[in-house]
């Protein structure tokens, strides 16, 4: 194909890979970075921006040196950025796990019934755009404890997308494929197991994704008020008044937000089947 | 009564009584409209839409029949009815002189948007069908059915493809497969060829005409094409137009099995029934026009 499309316009092969989208679009980013970091060290040499402004170079030896020596313990304020990854990761796995383990089964009930999606679905609706961090002194008074509460949080944050979209999915699987179920008489049981859950898992999945997504982003937020876990260590960092570690935690929680997102990207695109 | 029934067409003798396998009687089908105090309130009251009206049909067994009209008539409606899909409103279905008012496995149906499941390969797709319907029957045998019905549409090779990868014309010849593979006394097409291109639909007809000559089975296909009711069917329905919708007439086609398009298209009654078809459905499609305007 590209050597086709090089012949047509008489290129040499050699010259046909800078027009490559996806090659321009690297170069293009590159270079955006490069400029981006210039101004930044040049700046902050300058003292062009407030008091205090790190370089980029220290900034990118902070981050050398967090990614190089993750794991290391001198107590609770003193600890490497992997434990407290570890920390955050395993708040958002247990609560995000519960909170699939709730909202999957329930979202399919719910979605089954036309009457219970009617009647159920105001609740969702209203608890949905409720910040979950204004669940927290609400956790902290029911269990007393900061890790639970972490996850009591995590589960409140994560369980509205994807209980909306399991039962929005179940609810509106295409008719024709019930139909199916319908004339060879299959079981309620059945066509509940082998049509209606797997019609609606692209839209589980995405419900997935979102309430993986929002955990993330809650679990920093959570942490600043509970102690350890990456949020934790920004606001620890922010009390040291050190700002190269709080950059560095930020694009760390960047770049394991993405991976998270791809995983579930991933699984989208297995359950799509074409579409 | 007498009088009543002799003005919808009622086609039935003593002789052929026997032989009747489906037969309707005074069927219709009423959509409610809106109404009562809260619709009032909201001013979203509608009237009742009467799709069909008083339909008596009687179908003998190993007949292939058409119904062909105008577009909103309520064909898919009394195919619906004859499923078990959707419920009459009035009147009843008699399937060998039992009273039907759900599907059941004795009728098989193939859906115009083929109605496959994306996840499912074609195997899977017709498999799903027959553990349905055969779920005491062993797992070898099971396979065997599958095997042989996708050999019988012409798959064979494609069995671990899923839909997606497959064009609209093997698309149906999965749907028909997953259809006959529950071995239905009766099979209700509607639309079968509807989302086909012009070269792909002609194919399947023959195909269709293929595996009917092998398979001998009741046949109820919705059309909107002459060429194809005339090529596949014994007798044809034509409905008038909706609303209360009914049935106009009823073509007797006497071409000779097997057929095919030349043979068919060269028999001496072909021209005259397809003039008739066409006289018919262009009054009515007019009619629906008028009504439209007004």
């Amino acid at each position: 194909m590209t050597a086709l499309r090089a012949k047509s316009r008489g290129n040499s092969p050699e010259n046909s890979w800078l027009d490559n989208e996806n090659v321009q679009a690297l170069l293009l980013f590159l270079l955006s970075l490069g400029i981006f970091l210039l101004f930044w060290e040049v700046g902050a040499r300058m003292k062009l921006f407030a008091k205090g402004v790190p370089t980029a170079s220290l900034t990118i030896k902070e981050l050398w040196y967090w990614i190089t020596h993750p794991f290391y313990n001198n107590g609770p304020n003193d600890l490497g950025i992997g434990w407290n990854l570890l920390v955050s990761l395993r708040r958002v796995a247990i609560g995000y796990t519960l909170a699939s383990i709730i909202a999957v089964p329930l979202g399919i009930l719910v979605g089954i019934s036309k009457v219970a999606f009617k009647a159920f679905n105001p609740y969702f609706q209203l608890l949905k755009p409720v910040s979950p961090l204004a669940w927290l002194p609400l956790g902290l008074y029911l269990f007393r404890d900061s890790e639970l509460t972490g996850i009591f949080i995590i589960t409140i944050a994560s369980i509205w997308p994807t209980l909306t979209n399991t039962a929005f999915g179940v609810a509106g699987v295409n008719s024709d494929y019930l139909d199916v179920s319908k004339t060879l008489g299959a079981s309620r049981r059945r066509t509940i197991f082998k049509i209606i859950i797997p019609a609606a898992l692209p839209n589980i999945i995405s419900g997935l994704r979102i309430s993986m997504g929002i955990s993330w982003l809650v679990i920093v937020a959570a942490e600043m008020l509970l102690g350890t876990g990456l949020g934790y260590f920004i606001w620890n960092e922010w009390n040291n008044l050190y700002i190269p570690n709080i950059l560095v935690a930020i694009f760390i929680i960047g770049i394991v937000g993405i991976l998270l997102d791809q995983i579930f990207a991933y699984l989208e695109k297995l359950v799509s089947f074409g579409k | 009564m007498n009088t009543y029934l002799s003005s919808n067409n009622l086609a039935v003798t003593k002789d052929n009584a026997l032989n009747t396998q489906i037969s309707l009687r005074h069927v219709s089908k009423v959509f409610p409209g809106r109404s009562g105090w809260f619709n009032k309130i909201t001013g979203q009251t509608s009237s009742d839409f009467i799709a069909i009206a008083d339909i008596n049909l009687d179908i003998e067994h190993n007949t292939f029949v058409s119904i062909i009209g105008p577009s909103g008539c309520g064909k898919s409606t009394l195919l619906n009815i004859i499923a078990g899909l959707s419920e009459a409103t009035n009147g009843n279905v008699m399937i060998n002189g039992q009273i039907v008012n759900k599907p059941g496995p004795d009728r098989g149906m193939v859906f115009q948007s083929y109605a496959l499941m994306p996840w499912m390969t074609v195997e899977e797709n017709i498999m799903f069908a027959v553990e349905t319907v055969y779920p005491n029957v062993s797992v070898t045998q099971q396979k065997r059915v599958v095997k042989e019905k996708i050999q019988l549409v012409g798959l064979t090779g494609a069995e671990k493809k899923r839909p997606h990868e497959l064009s609209g014309g093997m698309r149906q010849r999965v749907g028909i497969a997953r259809a006959l593979a529950i071995n239905p006394e009766i099979l209700l097409m509607d639309e079968p060829f509807g989302a086909l291109d012009a070269l792909t639909r002609g194919f399947l007809q023959e195909e269709i005409e293929r595996i009917w000559e092998q398979q001998r089975k009741t046949a109820i296909m919705i059309t909107h094409s002459i060429e194809e009711a005339l090529l596949l069917s014994d007798r044809i329905i034509m409905m008038t137009k909706g609303p209360a919708a009914g049935i106009d007439e009823i073509l007797e086609v006497p071409f000779p099995r097997p057929r095919d398009r030349t043979t068919v298209e060269n028999h001496p009654a072909y021209l005259k029934l397809k003039q008739e078809m066409e006289d018919h459905l262009y009054r009515e499609t007019r009619a629906v026009e008028e009504a439209r305007i007004k």
